[in-house]
């Protein structure tokens, strides 16, 4: 459960799809829009429960609970071969001319 | 009473809510159905270059040092005609507070917006603009909400984009980020409507005179480090204020170096499709902002955009993503400067430009920006692959964006691609004239020559070919 104040993060759909009629790809008129924000509970509750938030500028917002914990888990990516290639030719290319290295 | 809130009734009110949210009246700059008073519109807030100067010290913008890159010079010089291959400086705009040259118009922006008594500031965007203004408003004492396009529809976000989202919360902002599509408009709207914020539009004139220091700078740099000019400048084209700002930087020193655009060809890819959306691996300084906005200035988020690239532009030209990846190893490698990959746009376009230049010319790079977690050649490249992409070593002529990413087996390979600059300045004068439905006079003759940096007699051939005069 999460308590009142407790920093969370928030889902809800501003637009479901039948309701989008911008000029717009097919691909993308057959998704909802969706939106995300965080902030403070403003009282407790359970994940995938109808909650307001009170964000860092002090606006409230009304969503769905989704992170009773939010973090980032954006990193360096995994081993890309193709880059220690690149740093290769770029080595070489400098010694055949005297370069550093 | 309170005002409906669903999409049909903010966006009829966009109008007033967005001449509230800038304190500003574009109907004054209007001179006819087609015409506006650019000079004016650019005058009328008094940010001359030493105002702008001034407020940009005050907050740690600007001022960024100009560094040559000699290995890349040597590297490019191998390549090219004996006795050819410019000496290529680059403007370390990563030194800005947030990373980017964007702080300089985030810092007039936030000035402009305290000093109309604004209680914070807002802004729609996905790129390094929304952690400039972040900074700045924490610089300068105001609130800061970003509204962000960020993720497809299976919630998979652009990592470029999340580095992005977790720098603004680190920089005090809200973040509000939201699926693909244009509606993200509906959201911004609807948000400064209810807060009574600024809308610290990219487009702004104080926003683009921001820029004009950039331009200044490099020039002033170049006559002191080399007592002369740059012959090239080379500006990584979005939404066009970078080239416009750079470009009106570089004349008012006096200088007549040649501006050359530089954007990522994305041609073929969608930008409001949910599926193209992760298919790409730069989030900016693409064709997909670079070419409408350059035709079309004024379809963003003020009536009429003070970013204007074709007014200044002598040349565009386009570079591949794997050329820019490849140039982001190559700074980091040979340099020893560790940078984000969509700033390199322009220096990977200048590798090859400079070789047309002789050894004694100077090109100049308008720019660096941050790299970190996200935003990075490995994480791009990996997602790349997680995408479907095919990442290999070849000939970047053969990269198909949304398909595959080249990078060039050899530096020899670098080569920028020529745009026909001529049909956007067509495809800009056609659009202006049918957008307004008029017959257009003498003087707006003049202001669409102006307008595509051409004269009266290339608007008319345009316009009578289309049937339109
Ligand atoms: C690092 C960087 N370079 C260049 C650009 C392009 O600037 P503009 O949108 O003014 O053309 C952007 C922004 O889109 C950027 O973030």
């Amino acid at each position: 459960m999460a308590k009142k104040g407790d920093w969370v993060r928030i889902h809800s759909v501003v637009l479901k799809a039948e309701e989008r009629t911008a000029k717009l790809p097919d691909d993308t008129k057959a998704c909802d829009l969706e939106q995300w924000t965080k902030g403070f509970l403003t009282e407790d509750a359970e994940i995938g429960d109808e909650v307001t938030v009170e964000t860092v500028v002090g606006r409230m917002e009304k969503g769905t609970l989704i992170d009773d914990a939010p973090y980032y888990d954006h990193d360096y990516g995994h081993f890309v071969p193709e880059l220690i290639e690149v740093d290769k030719v770029l080595r070489e290319e400098m010694a055949e001319i005297g370069g550093i290295r | 009473m309170a005002l409906a809130k669903d999409y049909a009734s903010v966006m009829g009110r966009s109008n007033d809510i967005q001449k509230q949210a800038l304190g500003l009246d574009y109907a004054e700059f209007e001179t006819s159905p087609i015409a506006f008073d650019y000079d004016k519109l650019m005058t009328s807030t008094g940010y001359t270059l030493e105002e702008v100067n001034r407020v940009q010290s005050q907050f740690g913008v600007g001022n960024t040092p100009l560094l040559e890159a000699r290995n890349i010079t040597k590297l490019a010089r191998k390549y090219a005609k004996p006795g050819y291959g410019a000496r290529i400086f680059i403007k370390d705009e990563a030194a800005n507070p947030s990373g980017s040259f964007k702080d300089r118009r985030a810092a007039c922006a936030v000035y402009h917006a305290k000093k109309l008594g604004y209680k914070g500031v807002m802004a729609a965007t996905s790129g390094n603009y929304g952690a400039a203004v972040a900074s700045q408003a924490a610089i300068q004492g105001l609130k800061c909400i970003i509204v962000q396009e960020c993720y497809d529809s299976h919630g998979v976000g652009q990592p470029e984009i999340v580095e992005k989202a977790r720098k603004c919360e680190a920089l005090g902002a809200e973040v509000v980020q939201l699926t693909v599509g244009p509606e993200l408009f509906y959201s911004f709207l609807s948000i400064l409507e209810d807060t009574g914020y600024f809308n610290a539009s990219l487009y702004s004139p104080f926003g683009i005179a921001g820029v004009d220091t950039l331009g200044y700078e490099i020039v002033q740099q170049c006559r002191e480090k080399l007592g002369k000019d740059p012959d090239m400048v080379v500006c990584t084209t979005a939404g066009g204020g970078m080239t416009t700002g750079t470009a009106r930087g570089v004349r008012m020193a006096g200088c007549d170096a040649e501006i050359v655009g530089a954007s990522i060809d994305l041609s073929g890819l969608s930008m409001a499709s949910d599926v193209d959306f992760n298919k790409k691996s730069c989030t900016t300084g693409h064709t997909g902002f670079g070419v409408p906005y350059a035709t079309d200035p004024d379809h963003s988020d003020v009536p009429r955009s003070a970013a204007r690239p074709l007014r200044y532009m002598d040349r565009y030209v386009t570079i591949t993503q794997g050329e820019i990846m490849e140039m982001t190893e190559m700074l980091a490698q040979l340099e020893g400067i560790e940078r984000g990959p969509a700033g390199q746009t322009s220096l990977a376009a200048a590798f090859s430009l400079a070789q047309d230049l002789p050894e004694d010319a100077i090109l100049v790079v308008s720019e660096t920006e941050y790299t970190g977690a996200g935003k990075h050649v490995q994480p791009q490249l990996w997602f790349a692959k997680q995408n479907g992409i095919d990442v290999r070593l070849g000939d970047p002529k053969d990269e198909v964006p949304g398909k595959s990413v080249v990078l060039p087996a050899s530096p020899a390979l670098f080569q920028y691609k020529e745009a026909d600059i001529d049909h956007f300045r067509q495809s800009l004068i056609k659009k202006a004239v049918k957008k307004a439905g008029v017959k257009p006079s003498d003087s707006d003759l003049e202001f669409l020559a102006e307008e595509t940096k051409t004269d009266v007699d290339f608007v008319k051939a345009t316009l009578e070919e289309n049937g339109l005069l």
